[in-house]
């Protein structure tokens, strides 16, 4: 245990390089960007006077070096800067919108697993059936129907023309208040409160966006299930275990889907991570008020302390995603180890 | 700011109970007066203070319904049965009264006695001082549109006694009195300011950009950024009719086609600022009205730098084969109002108005032919990635039709984060789009800025001494004055012989409405809910 703790210490300090480079490279990029902030901010009618004042008061008058001391000065007291287009601290910002983008892209994670693993186990045991052939005809329809397609035919038929899903506006419709608040996820929130209404209220806005984002990314799990599997089942512990006389659901998921599994769970921190920064179509058409879309508008309006919060949130956020990832691989497959790294 | 679950719920049974369950608005919205009017717009609020740096033109909408000016403007009906307000009639918000001193250089206002911000206290000459001096020192786009009506420093502004205020110009002029009615000079409660404000920030930046202190027709009663405003009425506002309307709701609904399910399914009341598109497709099923902006043109202007355009015969050319009517329908769907094919005789001061040009080919190349270029020329043609949605249909419909003549042109995509300094600041642009409106609805306004030598948006870098020089003579004369509507004319006649900006039409700003009525047209195109009603 004391080794497993010095391990994942290391592994921490390691990841403080890449911190650094990260701020680093950010501030850089940022001020690489073309245009000017203090021209965007200043307005369209600005003249010279009143671009140079907008200058001053966001600081850019000063040189490069001097601005980056700043910045880092600021982050070593947890000060993130203000982000100039919502005019708030980054950190609220951050932490307003980073777990609305969670809640979906989780809830969306756990709706494609919950379909897609039963989905390519059930292809790579029942291979060239027709659930093989559903598995297909579903993977390709989910990679190649681009997410705002999805995103507004689904609002178009279930919002529009049925009326079954309540009206597209973000994580919760106006007539309920959002619970108070302690992680930020409406869900979890709302049952701490122990608000049911609210709980369902957050949940019928949740059921669009998370199947249209479960819809695309069904399409690699389910793929890399059904691949892994295979290659599992064909290998020769597998054929040992059935010439042991082993049960067949022992054999499929005690052995089969065990060992399966460590390319599946790869591919769902990629999908994950990817999903978190680049589900910017889905957010606006939903109205969700995510990171994605906060960026992105940040980028326009080259809103330095914005982008570069939010490129250190992800980065940190994929530092400790890979960091639990490291650690459930040695939980599938005690081979392993932490310590030998 | 903050509302509890169980407070907003007792305020919403208290303004008729409807509120209860989910789409309860929908039924709501036939019943006779509208308690809660729901609004989406594809914009986003960044703070409730208009004077702070960075303050976006979404959020000018706070300063209009959280706080009264000194002045407001009326409202008229345009030809086209629309309802506008109306830049002639100034009418009283926080001033009961006002005179302005025979040489027009002294305005004395005279503040209404009941008028009280929303904490109960007073509203006092010496609030008018102290937000009027703000204004035109924090810089940027306040202080412009300040300079605009010749407020330049405090010294200008005088609190005599607790309800009178005086205003010094440093030269008459007919911009002072309609620039009292801009958002810009709101009028903040100045104790409350003041007590929260620091050494550092002696105008309390910080406090109201996160809280308003106004005595305007509504409050916020909560501001979720990025997500909603929620305005709750001000029961005491002095400043005009109490508006029907008891909560406003703000949603940014960033996506269009989300929006307009929204508004044709009737769960909002109103989606602001809709595409031409969905405007000429939703006529049949909601209430749209499209409204000309005023003084606002969409032009394609002739650099005068470059050396084909320094020919008359080239630009000339150039106007009759323009597509006029081909842009107007697949760039602007049809929405706003045309700029060509007017009369030739300049009969009033009307502007924008259409020049006399049209699309023949025959002419264009007869021009051409009398030029010095007659076999054509390549020349670059650069639009704004920020406004591709009319200038990339109409660059390339223009692009098509100068390539009839042997023009040939590339067309360039500038980042919208660029366009400003290239098009705008170093004016490099051989031809390019444009799109300058005015918010003083004069035409002398307009050349101010786009016709005179070097100003911001004279893209075209347009010199014309007849020109520069009548509109500064014109600009800040009364338009009642025997001499101003002959230096308008002549002003036009020049510019549209010289033709350094070729209009192409007058953009609309585009609204549904589903549920609500009273909607009326305001020129800084933010929606002003204090006259909205019920169905």
């Amino acid at each position: 245990m004391a080794g497993r703790v010095r391990a994942i210490g290391l592994r921490l300090a390691q990841t403080v390089p890449v911190i650094i480079g990260v701020i680093v490279i950010s501030f850089i990029l940022t001020r690489a960007l073309p245009g000017d902030p203090a021209v965007y901010f200043a307005g369209a009618m600005a003249d010279e006077q009143s671009i140079q004042q907008v200058r001053e008061t966001l600081g850019l008058d000063k040189p490069l070096v001097a601005q980056f001391f700043l910045y880092v000065g600021d982050l070593l007291q947890g000060d993130l800067g203000r982000s100039i287009s919502t005019g708030q601290p980054v950190l609220t910002d951050l932490a307003m919108r980073l777990p609305a983008s969670l809640e979906l892209t989780l809830s969306a994670l756990v709706l494609s697993c919950i379909i897609a693993i039963p989905l390519g186990v059930l292809a790579a045991v029942r291979q060239g059936s027709w659930i093989d052939h559903l598995c297909r005809v579903l993977v390709t329809a989910g990679v190649s129907l681009p997410t705002f397609f999805t995103g507004i035919l689904l609002v178009y038929v279930f919002y529009y023309l049925l009326g079954w899903a309540p009206s597209p506006l973000g994580r919760l419709d106006f007539i309920y208040f959002e619970p108070p608040r302690v992680t930020g996820f409406y869900l979890i929130d709302s049952l701490i409160a122990g608000d049911l209404e609210t709980f369902a209220a957050t949940l019928r806005q949740l059921a669009l966006p998370t199947i249209t984002l479960a819809l695309f990314t069904l399409a690699p799990i389910a793929r890399m299930t059904r691949a892994a599997m295979l290659q599992a089942l064909s290998s020769d512990y597998i054929r040992t275990a059935r010439a042991a006389g082993l049960s067949r659901g022992k054999i499929l998921f005690g052995y089969g889907l065990r060992n399966a599994l460590l390319p599946v769970v790869t591919t769902l921190g990629m999908v994950f991570s990817f999903v978190l920064g680049a589900n910017v179509l889905v957010e606006k058409v939903f109205a969700w008020p995510g990171i994605g879309s906060y960026a992105v508008e940040a980028l326009v309006a080259s809103d330095y302390a914005a982008v570069q919060g939010f490129v250190l949130a992800m980065a940190f956020l994929f530092v400790t995603l890979n960091l639990i990832i490291d650690l459930s691989y040695a939980l599938i497959d005690p081979r392993i180890g932490f310590d030998t790294k | 700011m903050h509302t509890d679950r169980r407070h907003f719920l007792k305020l919403t049974a208290a303004a008729g109970g409807a509120a209860m369950t989910p789409f309860a608005w929908a039924t709501r919205a036939d019943a006779q007066g509208l308690e809660t009017m729901v609004v989406a717009s594809g914009q986003t609020i960044n703070s409730l203070d208009l004077h702070r740096t960075g303050t976006n033109r979404a959020s000018y909408q706070v300063a209009i319904n959280c706080y009264d000016r000194l002045v407001g403007f009326g409202s008229r009906q345009l030809p086209t049965g629309e309802m506008s307000y109306d830049y002639d009639t100034i009418v009283p918000e926080l001033a009961e009264s006002w005179t302005i001193s025979d040489d027009g250089l002294i305005l004395t206002f005279t503040l209404k006695p009941d008028a009280t911000f929303t904490d109960g206290s007073p509203v006092t000459a010496a609030d008018v001082k102290w937000s009027f001096d703000r204004a035109v020192t924090v810089g940027g786009f306040p202080s412009t549109q300040m300079r605009a009506g010749g407020f330049f420093r405090p010294d200008q502004f005088e609190a005599v006694d607790d309800r009178t205020f005086v205003l010094r110009l440093d030269y008459p002029s007919k911009l002072s009195l309609p620039n009292l009615a801009v958002p810009v000079p709101f009028i903040i409660n100045s104790a409350v300011a003041k007590a929260n404000a620091t050494e550092a920030d002696p105008w309390a930046m910080e406090f109201l950009h996160t809280t308003t202190a106004g005595s305007g027709a509504y409050t916020v009663a909560r501001w979720d950024q990025g997500q909603q405003i929620v305005y709750d009425r001000n029961d005491a506002w002095t400043g005009g009719p109490l508006p029907e309307i008891r909560r406003v709701i703000m949603r940014e609904v960033p996506n269009n086609s989300t929006r307009r399910a929204l508004v044709e399914r009737g769960d909002v009341q109103v989606s602001f600022d809709i595409p031409d598109r969905d405007a000429s497709e939703l006529v049949d099923t909601v209430d749209v009205f499209s409204t000309p902006i005023e003084n606002c043109i969409h032009c394609a202007c002739l650099n005068t730098k470059f050396e084909p355009f320094q020919d008359p015969e080239v630009r000339k050319a150039i106007a009759h084969a323009i597509p006029y009517e081909a842009i107007f329908q697949s760039a602007a769907y049809g929405r706003g109002a045309p700029m060509w094919g007017g009369a030739a005789e300049i009969a009033d001061t009307a502007w924008p108005r259409p020049f006399p040009y049209a699309t023949d080919m025959d002419k264009a190349r007869a021009h051409l032919e009398a030029s010095s270029f007659a076999s054509g020329f390549p020349v670059q043609m650069s639009i704004s990635l920020d406004l591709a949605s009319w200038m990339e249909p109409t660059a390339l419909l223009i692009q098509e039709s100068l390539g009839q003549l042997g023009i040939t042109t590339t067309v360039e995509r500038i980042p919208g984060a660029n366009w400003r300094t290239v098009a705008l600041v170093e004016k490099s642009l051989d031809f390019h789009l444009e799109n300058f409106g005015g918010w003083l609805n004069t035409p002398d306004y307009y050349f101010f800025w786009a016709y005179q030598k070097d100003r911001l948006f004279n893209s075209s870098n347009y010199a014309n001494e007849e020109v520069h020089e009548l509109t500064d003579r014109a600009l800040h004369m009364s338009m009642d004055d025997p001499e101003w509507a002959p230096m308008i004319k002549r002003m036009f006649e020049i510019v549209i012989d010289d033709l350094p900006r070729i209009p192409l039409y007058q953009p609309a700003l585009n609204v549904a409405v589903n549920g609500a009525s009273g909607y009326e047209f305001w020129f800084h195109r933010q929606l002003d809910p204090r006259r909205m009603t019920g169905a």
